[in-house]
């Protein structure tokens, strides 16, 4: 993740990560790797200021909940970053509730477009169809 | 260093681009090559085989789509799928065939325009296409709960009439079929219209139109990348041509119109764009479901007259499927982990040409699509979620996502209580996902160009050399599944240009008059 877009914000990334998909928990580092390398390639075509944006979405996520809990959202525990979450996506303003979409659509690309999870959750489709099924 | 030259070329008529429209006009032109006239389309996708198709999500999207299929509309709220590609949409669509509506085509009051002729037209390329019922035991259950649910719940599903030859039933439709089974115009027209002498050139995207020519800028395939390379070599062109017929589609047909900046060109070039803005709904059984095995989309309920909207059975990949949930976390893991028992239902809005729902074009030349979700569009949404949730318990779920309720998930226990839980307070745009494939508006045929921006043969008012033929000339939505009624119109642009190519002149002589 070195030279990609949440590599500056690679901790609050992942928290966040990790609230939106519970099962990033168990992650290892290749993992890890394999998602953020699919974010960054769907992210890939999109003009930089995009990138930036969202870099400074994530560090607004990371201090907001200091307003209201007092601690950033790394520091929360799960059903607080939760709580939190479930507000910014109902956030007034639209530009919020884009941003936060925005987000989580790339960390479910990140997630579940890798093959371990698409065979995890049990997505069997294959080109070979009613062949191998019946 | 200066620019790099311009490679100079002339045909009789010139197509941009290759999907349900232009793949149909190049069909529809090739008897004038017979006669001696030369046409080439000119598609800014590449050619891709069914052996490239390999099903992976995450590799055939970007390969396929713009914007990897999620095209976003300029205040964010709605995402557009249409193919980049050639064979356009169509090497992605799912091949579901209907007839044009009579009450549909009624109410666009297009002079000209005859239901009676549409639908002659389509069932032509409906039975070139080998549009057919799939045989039951191809049925898988995702399809067959539909259909119970309905008759429990009291809708009427009806088939869907489909246009494959060998499917498998791989379930990959929209990520491009791997064996070719689908019949869109890169199986059937377009392979025909190239057979008869007709040019295709891939990876050529036209960026201007001028009068009497193509400005196209043919790129170097990309490495790595899916598909053949170019038939023609990288570089910019500029083809000179008696007709163009514009074929990019509803985003495509009026940004290039916009940016070309023709003087004379209809004010109303970008107006009246619909899109059939769609939920993907879910809904849990308990055991597993044959559901990403089998064609996707064989059944639907056509509530459009009455209710203002369509239901669709169909299945995505695990991506699409969690990007279409709403909500994150705890609630929307248990669904994604209960995918083997998902049964899926498309709900698509029939939405009206409104004003400021349009394609404009930015500094850059480049697309943007303004729509903003009516009230009745909202409303329709609403009630064909309503309907998909009674349809769903009554085919035994045990649980219903709802975009539109709060929370999401609905429990058995709420099927009473189905219209307080999803309601229209809870559409909110920019937190739930809407997505929209049936593109169509934009370059709308009627009277004049008070009201309109071609003809009903698709000739843009004030442009005779300059003809639209694909689903921009829709004046308004279709209210059902569109490819046929798009071919049947483009075979209406085509038949148009045959009857006037006697006013075209002989290559030679037309080079040093245009
Ligand atoms: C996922 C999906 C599923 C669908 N399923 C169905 C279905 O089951 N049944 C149905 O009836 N309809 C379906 N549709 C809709 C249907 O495919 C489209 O309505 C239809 O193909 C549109 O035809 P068109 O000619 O207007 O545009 P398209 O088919 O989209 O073709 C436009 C072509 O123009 C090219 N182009 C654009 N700009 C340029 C340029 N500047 N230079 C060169 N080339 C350019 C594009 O690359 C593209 O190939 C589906 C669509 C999608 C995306
Ligand atoms: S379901 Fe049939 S038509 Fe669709 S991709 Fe698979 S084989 Fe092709």
């Amino acid at each position: 993740m070195s030279n990609t877009t949440f590599a500056p914000v690679r901790d609050r990334f992942r928290t966040i990560a990790r609230t939106i998909v519970p099962e990033a928990e168990a992650l290892d580092e290749a993992g890890w790797a394999e998602l953020e390398s699919i974010v960054e390639q769907g992210l890939a075509s999109r003009p930089s200021s995009v990138r930036r944006q969202l870099r400074l979405f994530v560090r607004a996520l990371d201090l907001l909940p200091l307003l209201r809990f007092g601690h950033t959202f790394r520091a929360l525990d799960r059903r607080r970053r939760t709580r939190f979450l479930l507000a910014v996506q109902d956030a007034r303003l639209l530009l919020v509730r884009r941003g936060f979409w925005g987000l989580r659509t790339l960390i479910f690309m990140g997630y579940y477009g890798r093959a371990g999870a698409a065979a995890a959750i049990g997505y069997r489709a294959d080109v070979r169809g009613w062949e191998i099924r019946r | 260093m200066g620019d790099p030259p311009v490679i100079d070329k002339s045909y009789d008529v010139v197509v941009i681009g290759s999907g349900a429209g232009g793949g149909t006009v190049a069909q529809e032109l090739a008897p004038l090559v017979r006669d001696g006239r030369n046409v080439l389309v000119v598609e800014q996708g590449p050619r891709i085989s069914p052996e490239e198709c390999n099903g992976v999500e995450l590799e055939m999207a970007p390969a396929l789509y713009q914007d990897d299929g999620g095209f976003l509309t300029a205040d964010g709220t709605m995402t557009l799928a249409f193919g980049r590609v050639y064979g356009g949409s169509t090497f992605v669509y799912t091949g579901t065939s209907m007839q044009p509506p009579e009450r549909v085509i009624r109410n666009w009051n297009v002079p000209g325009v005859e239901h009676s002729d549409l639908d002659a037209r389509a069932r032509t390329f409906a039975a070139q296409n080998n549009v057919h019922f799939l045989a039951d035991e191809l049925i898988n259950e995702n399809n067959r709960l539909f259909v119970e649910g309905c008759r429990r719940a009291g809708y009427v599903a009806q088939q869907f009439p489909i246009n494959v030859r060998g499917c498998n039933g791989s379930s990959l439709c929209n990520l491009g079929c791997p064996h070719g089974a689908k019949q869109g115009t890169h199986r059937k027209q377009l392979p025909a219209a190239e057979r008869a002498g007709v040019a295709v050139v891939t990876r050529a995207e036209a960026l201007r139109i001028e009068e009497h020519a193509v400005i196209v800028r043919v790129s170097e395939k990309p490495d790595g990348a899916k598909g053949q390379p170019s038939e023609w070599p990288p570089g910019d062109y500029r083809i000179r041509a008696g007709a163009i017929v514009l074929a990019a589609g509803a985003v495509g047909s009026p940004a290039l119109l916009l940016r070309s900046q023709l003087p004379g060109l209809p004010r109303r070039v970008g107006e009246g764009f619909t899109c059939h803005p769609a939920h993907i709904l879910v809904g849990e059984h308990p055991g597993a479901i044959t559901n990403d095995v089998g064609h996707p989309k064989s059944f639907f309920v056509d509530r459009a007259e009455e209710e203002g909207y369509v239901l669709e059975t169909c299945m995505y990949f695990p991506f699409t499927t969690a990007k279409n949930l709403a909500g994150f976390g705890e609630p929307h893991s248990t669904l994604m982990q209960a995918f083997p028992r998902l049964q899926m239902i498309l709900v698509l809005a029939c939405d009206k040409a409104v004003p400021g729902n349009r394609v404009t074009v930015g500094r850059d030349g480049t697309p943007r699509v303004h729509y903003r979700f009516t009230e009745e569009t909202i409303a329709a949404l609403i009630r064909a979620t309503r309907a998909s949730a009674r349809i769903f318990f009554a085919a035994g779920a045990v649980r219903v996502h709802a975009p539109s309720a709060d929370p999401p998930l609905l429990e058995a226990a709420d099927v009473d209580r189905i219209d307080e839980r999803i309601d229209a307070r809870h559409f909110k745009p920019g937190k739930i996902s809407v997505s929209a494939a049936h593109l169509m508006g934009g370059c709308g045929m009627g009277r004049s160009a008070a009201d309109s921006v071609t003809d009903s043969r698709g000739r843009v008012h004030g442009m005779p050399w300059l003809r639209v033929a694909d689903a921009s000339l829709f004046p308004d939505s279709l209210e059902i599944n569109p490819y046929l009624t798009i071919m049947a119109l483009a075979d209406r642009v085509a038949e148009g240009i045959r009857q006037d190519a006697g006013s075209f002149l002989p290559m030679n002589e037309a080079v040093s008059r245009w």
